[in-house]
């Protein structure tokens, strides 16, 4: 964890600080948006290069056809909105427009999980890893705080193709450290231990990483890692973790079908077949409510993953016994 | 453009007549071979591609990158072997390549690949895309400070997808000039006449409703064609053109016949198609 004061700043506000940046280093980068430039922090762009920023209205396909056309004049592109439309509601579009033409179209999708809190089920993505991870040629990049945001912004753009990145609403720590490069691809071990693995991504790394504190003052020493990357993912990390701890734990606020947890759990099935463990949305709607309390009404709470690592080891030490 | 009333014009027409025969041969001859594919939305375009890539784009198929050309989308993605003959006989690939068309490790997938096949701006298939795709590369064209168009191609029964009037909007909006959509208005999609599907009429009040400079066509005419293309490059707003077609044109016992969209002819039928194509 970073020595520097925990400050609170959502991922989304990483992302548009980098964009204003990124504006100014590379006269190619375009954004668009489809009427959520406010929530989704594309206005800092609009406002410092409003030649570059096109907001296309509530007119979400149409944005990922504009993407993919401005991409095809050698533009890099970042496309926004709601993960719930930049994804679900645009399958097709970009399936064909981006991913299957491989064009250089960054799909930044804010307001991602269940941390949308009060606008409910309608607004809430609890799927999205899973339809953009299946997608072929696709990178599905997870940032775990602002700080991580600002930097896989920048480092996207580095990269020729498509890119999702998805990005959360609400204010989190900063758990990451600004001298650390991202690198797509790789995770990064955030706190070392030899009982069990903690593979979480987003938000989830903050959360896995008090669990880990917790659990520590019981004697179990978790091994935190954050998988900022579901697409490649970095099975080597994995792979190594789970030879040293022997169990693995997923945790997400993503639905438990197909995210972090499909994509690790495929993994170590085929390179390291060790018990997986998933934590993360049940196969449900979302709901209204505040952030916090709907992170405890899906199991999503420090306390929560506590448990169930906690009920892993006791099962396990039955089972030899 | 082309003047009909000189003998230099009409040559350039007769020229012009028989590269759409060529292109229509090739169209029966791929389909037939390929034992699937789309004849009727297929020969109802030839004119629209003939027009525009042998007589309006600004194009190099030795340069097909270059920044400065026009550029085309085949929104109707399933008119591919109208599309692949035109960019052979434009010189884009080697005419014997079309006989691979929906081949297992062809480059002339069924529907357009624009990683696979050099000339083909962007991949398509699934209908209602490349219009937005064509608003976006005319915006580039704005911010690059260049002057080529885009040309999109669309059939009339693809203006039942509603991001085609998302698209149509946005180009509106931004007084897209360098955008030109082309509606192959055959009025036949896959289960019967477009009316009786899904009614598209007012069609050209729909665009101009939505911004745009409309121009209507015989979408089969060379001078029509030429005429409409020419209005462009004096609008202030994206245009228009709706091209009346036959679908199935040129092959008597396909035109207006709503079974041969997606259909192959056998061999009879082949051969009776290419006789009445005439060489």
């Amino acid at each position: 964890m970073s020595t520097k004061q925990p400050t609170k700043e959502a991922t989304r506000d990483g992302y548009g600080r980098a964009l204003v940046d990124l504006g100014h280093r590379d006269h190619r980068v375009v954004v668009l948006d489809a009427d959520l430039s406010k929530s989704t922090k594309t206005a800092l762009f609009a406002d410092a290069y409003p030649e570059r920023f096109f907001n296309l209205g509530i007119a979400e396909a149409n944005m990922i056809g504009v993407a993919a056309g401005l991409a095809c004049t050698g533009k890099i592109v970042y496309a926004s909105t709601f993960a719930i439309f930049a994804t679900q509601r645009v399958l097709n579009q970009i399936f064909q427009s981006v991913a299957y033409t491989g064009l250089n179209v960054k799909i930044c999708a804010t307001h991602a999980g269940i941390t949308v809190g009060e606008d409910g089920a309608t607004h809430q993505a609890l799927d999205d890893i899973a339809l953009m991870r299946a997608m072929p040629g696709m990178k599905v990049v997870v940032p775990a705080d602002a700080e991580e945001a600002y930097r896989a912004t920048l480092a996207v753009a580095q990269y020729d193709g498509p890119v999702y990145l998805r990005l959360g609403r609400l204010a989190t720590s900063v758990i990451t450290s600004d001298e650390e490069p991202f690198t797509i691809g790789r995770a990064k071990i955030m706190r070392p231990g030899r009982d069990i693995t903690l593979a979480a991504c987003g938000f989830m790394v903050e959360q896995s990483l008090r669990a880990a504190v917790k659990l520590a003052e019981e004697g179990i020493e978790a091994e935190v890692i954050n998988v900022s990357t579901i697409k490649p993912l970095d099975t080597e990390t994995l792979v190594q973790s789970a030879a040293r701890t022997g169990v693995v734990v997923t945790v997400e606020e993503h639905s438990v079908i197909g995210g972090l947890g499909g994509a690790v759990a495929e993994a170590l099935a085929s390179h390291h077949p060790v018990p997986v463990h998933r934590v993360g949305v049940p196969d449900l709607f979302g709901q209204s409510g505040d952030a916090a309390d709907l992170l405890t009404h899906y199991g999503l709470t420090p306390e929560n993953i506590c448990d169930t690592v906690r009920q892993i080891l006791t099962d396990g030490k039955e089972r030899t016994k | 453009m082309l003047s009909t009333a000189s003998s230099a014009g009409r040559e350039a027409y007769r020229d012009l007549e028989k590269r759409a025969r060529v292109i229509r041969r090739h169209i029966v001859n791929m389909i037939a071979e390929a034992g699937s594919g789309h004849p009727g939305g297929s020969l109802s375009a030839v004119e629209i591609l003939t027009t525009l890539y042998f007589g309006v784009m600004k194009i190099d198929p030795k340069v097909p990158d270059d920044p400065e050309r026009d550029r085309f989308i085949l929104s109707k993605g399933h008119a591919a072997p109208a599309l692949y003959a035109t960019l052979a006989e434009r010189g884009y690939f080697a005419v014997e390549t079309l006989s691979s068309l929906r081949r297992l490790g062809s480059p002339l997938q069924g529907h357009p690949d624009m990683r696979k096949v050099p000339g083909v701006e962007m991949s398509t298939g699934s209908l209602g895309q490349g219009l937005s795709v064509g608003v976006g590369m005319a915006l580039g064209a704005r911010l690059d400070h260049r002057y080529y168009r885009v040309y999109v191609l669309l059939g009339d029964g693809e203006c039942q997808e509603g991001q085609i009037w998302e698209a149509a909007m946005a180009a509106g909006h931004y007084q897209l000039n360098n955008l030109v959509a082309i509606v192959d208005r055959n009025g036949l999609q896959i289960d019967g006449s477009t009316e009786t599907v899904m009614t598209l009429s007012p069609l050209a009040q729909k665009w101009r409703a939505f911004g745009w400079n409309v121009v209507e066509v015989d979408g089969h005419s060379f001078s029509e064609l030429f005429q409409a293309l020419d209005s462009v490059a004096y609008a202030h707003k994206p245009t228009a053109i709706i091209a009346r077609t036959v679908k199935g044109k040129g092959v008597t016992f396909m035109e207006g016949a709503v079974d041969w969209h997606g259909k192959a002819p056998d061999r009879k039928q082949r051969e009776k198609a290419l006789e009445e194509l005439g060489e």
